[in-house]
């Protein structure tokens, strides 16, 4: 179903993405490092928002599965020398297995029972996390080199990082596309709008949910093992459940339910709190709190949500006066 | 480079060696430094978890303040950017690069915590930037060989753990010892610490063994099941708000061990008097700083400087916080090292100048306490001093311990 403006949106992703390639020959090493860090959180966002946005299932959690996918990384690379690239698939692999796992029983808890069930996986995880000291290296954590660019790239260890996460951002965003624009994705929504009708209809809700919630975990678990490798450094610090709290800010700011909302959801979580640090070093959180307050109160349905409205509004008279031409004609 | 350019290199090359003397002759890197400024960098936990040592990083802003009031060092001015880093590893990768890239610090002072230090030290290392006094107890910062970039503050805790074993194995010859710890590095480095101390004997010395969680609300029951253990001897490996619990909790049951409390809680105020002074008597800890809730310091000249300088410069610091005493000491420090450094601010000349300590008085270290480094020696303070609660005060006792380490 072709519409009007199709042709347009597709130039802009084109330009957004012939954009994305050029920055990190554009931009400081250390700036660099903050867009790969973007592309990682943008990849935590999207899981997040398939299970939240899409399916109507609220995580308070998700920092656990990026911890996991974090960890299973580092500890592949440093007890096992097995190659990052390979560490990748396998950490969101886990994290599919743990999360639909981790979903099946969740089945039973709805709305807010199942946040405060992820709550306290979150909570759980960074001590857990020390206990298995042998593996993880305790609070210590695991220390671990940046990988070089390969095969003889003309490439820093940054910009090799950034493709390297831009590249896995696109793949894992055109998967999500393809999965939620589908029959797979009307009935994982069917289910959030209204579950009792959505069975009625035939669609297995159990399953379904499971499901989404394996893959958004493993989703998140892919984000983690990135950001283990490219701070080469993993330690259950790094995973509290200020972490969890601040992928649901993501999602809410870029815009529930939509796909590029996760972009602008991890401009807002990386950027934003640095922004209200340059402003007040007293009280960088209450600054950051009147942001949240006014993103929410000018834009209700996250940026994604108010750049869609605005898009419509703007597209609506190029609609109307083809369909006046058509009637002339 | 034409051949008046490297004349000019050889010239200056030349130059500088023959001012820093045999081995000076390496590449010289100036950066972060102008003729009216020094810029340091800086992250501390002023959010999140362990924000409670937030106040760490604002003494030193404020005591750089002074100083510069005073006219800075050899006419320039600290600039001092500190950045919230949230205790969180991730975003300290961030911060220090931002300082390090962006910001074009000259060096590091103080980033806080064992975990954020940990993920930025091959950096650091890598990109030849300083990062002095770390403020951690973790031993790894003394690796001059593998991380000459890299540099601690403090006495670390294993070394502390040594001193009291040392004391068990000369001083009580039928120990029973008991041990309760927080279950994490800095709970394990001071068990380490002990253990080693007592070496072959450890096994049998040791009797019980308890361990708590920073979350658990009590640790009323590690307590009975330590004293029904028949320990006559308690090693007390706690944070301020178990250990003030610890010595109650022992007091009410009638436990009465020779008690040994690691000194990160030994803070009259915050520690001893919840507990009771009464209960308290007896305690024995390691110190190397003034306590400064201690009314023995009353009319000492380096306490009532900092109370002077924390009316006027930091209002609003709290005057029973160990934590505003250990920023001010360590800045003093790292204004010592850049007078040392004269006009030569290169990051070579202030690794160097940091590693040239020579018996250097603190004010609010213990007297006789002195810091020194050398280049085979990245731990500046490594000596401690026994003391003995009496009731009313930390009385010291002893010789001066000097640390030995690994």
């Amino acid at each position: 179903m072709a519409q009007p403006g199709d042709g347009l949106k597709r130039a802009g992703l084109v330009v957004v993405l012939v954009a994305a390639c050029a920055l990190p020959f554009v931009l400081s090493g250390f700036r660099v490092f903050q867009c790969t860090q973007v592309c990682i959180y943008a990849i935590a966002l999207l899981g997040l928002n398939i299970l939240t946005g899409y399916n109507g299932q609220f995580s308070l959690g998700h920092g656990a599965f990026y911890a996991i996918g974090a960890y299973t990384t580092a500890i592949m690379i440093d007890r096992w020398n097995v190659g990052y690239g390979w560490t990748i698939p396998v950490a969101g692999v886990l994290c599919l297995v743990v999360g639909f796992l981790f979903g099946w029983p969740a089945l039973r808890l709805e709305g807010l029972y199942l946040a405060l069930a992820t709550f306290s996986l979150a909570l759980a995880l960074p001590q857990i996390l020390k206990y298995f000291e042998h593996w993880t290296g305790g609070s210590q954590g695991i220390v671990l080199s940046k990988p070089k660019a390969p095969w003889g790239l003309p490439l820093s260890e940054d910009q090799w990082l950034y493709f390297l996460s831009l590249i896995i951002l696109v793949i894992l965003f055109v998967l999500a596309a393809n999965l939620l624009r589908g029959r797979t994705g009307r009935a994982i929504m069917a289910i959030r709008d209204n579950h009792l009708a959505a069975e009625t209809m035939g669609i297995n809700s159990a399953l379904y949910k499971s499901m989404v919630f394996g893959v958004s975990a493993a989703y998140t678990g892919i984000a983690g093992a990135l950001s283990a490798v490219a701070i080469a450094f993993v330690a259950p610090d790094s995973f509290d459940v200020f972490l969890s709290v601040t992928l649901l800010t993501g999602i809410v700011i870029g815009g529930l339910a939509t796909i590029s909302g996760a972009i602008f959801g991890a401009i807002f979580i990386l950027f934003v709190p640095n922004w209200a640090l340059d402003i007040s070093k007293a009280a960088p959180w209450a600054i950051f709190g009147i942001f949240l307050i006014v993103f929410m109160y000018v834009m209700p349905r996250g940026i994604a949500g108010s750049l869609r409205l605005l898009w419509i509004r703007w597209m609506r008279p190029a609609v109307v006066n083809t369909q006046v031409k058509r009637n002339v004609s | 480079m034409s051949l008046t350019k490297r004349f000019v290199a050889l010239c200056v090359a030349l130059g500088m060696a023959s001012l820093a003397g045999p081995g000076g002759a390496m590449a010289q890197t100036v950066v972060g430094v102008t003729a009216t400024e020094i810029k340091v960098g800086n992250t501390n936990p002023y959010s999140g978890p362990a924000s409670a040592y937030g106040t760490i990083g604002k003494v030193i802003g404020a005591y750089f303040k002074k100083v510069n009031d005073e006219g800075g060092i050899n006419g320039r001015k600290i600039n001092y950017i500190s950045y919230d880093d949230q205790y969180s590893p991730p975003k300290t990768v961030e911060m220090v690069r931002k300082l390090v890239e962006q910001d074009q610090v000259a060096f590091l002072f103080q980033t806080l915590g064992t975990p954020p230090n940990s993920a930025i030290h091959k950096y650091m290392n890598e990109k030849k930037v300083p990062q002095l006094f770390v403020a951690t107890g973790a031993t790894k910062w003394n690796d001059p060989t593998h991380f000459p970039w890299t540099m601690g503050y403090q006495p670390n805790y294993q070394t502390e753990g040594r001193i009291y074993a040392a004391y068990i194995l000369k001083n009580v010859p039928d120990a029973k010892v008991g041990i309760l710890y927080q279950n994490d590095d800095y709970g394990k480095d001071y068990l380490k610490g002990f253990e080693d101390g007592l070496g072959d004997a450890a096994k049998k010395l040791i009797v019980m063994k308890q361990s708590y969680e920073v979350t658990d609300p009590t640790i009323d029951s590690q307590i009975v099941n330590l004293k029904n253990s028949g320990a006559n001897v308690f090693f007390n490996i706690t944070i301020p708000k178990f250990a003030a619990q610890a010595i109650k909790k022992a007091n009410d049951i009638g436990w009465k061990p020779l008690h040994f409390l690691n000194n990160v809680s030994s803070s009259l105020g915050t520690v001893l008097k919840p507990a009771g002074l009464e209960a308290s008597k007896g305690l024995i800890t390691a110190l190397y700083m003034k306590e400064i809730t201690d009314p023995q310091w009353k009319n000492d000249k380096g306490f009532q400087d900092w109370v002077v300088f924390m009316k006027k410069y930091y209002p609003e610091g709290a005057l029973d916080d160990q934590s505003n005493a250990f920023g001010y000491n360590v800045a003093i420090l790292m204004t010592q090292v850049l007078k040392q450094c004269g006009n030569d601010l290169s990051r070579e000349n202030i690794m160097r100048q940091a590693a040239n300590l020579k018996n250097v008085e603190l004010p609010l270290l213990l007297p006789g306490i002195k810091v020194n480094t050398s280049p085979t020696d990245f731990a500046p303070i490594e000596q401690e001093q026994l003391a003995k609660f009496d009731g009313e005060r930390w009385a010291i006792f002893g010789d001066m311990v000097e640390a030995i380490r690994k």
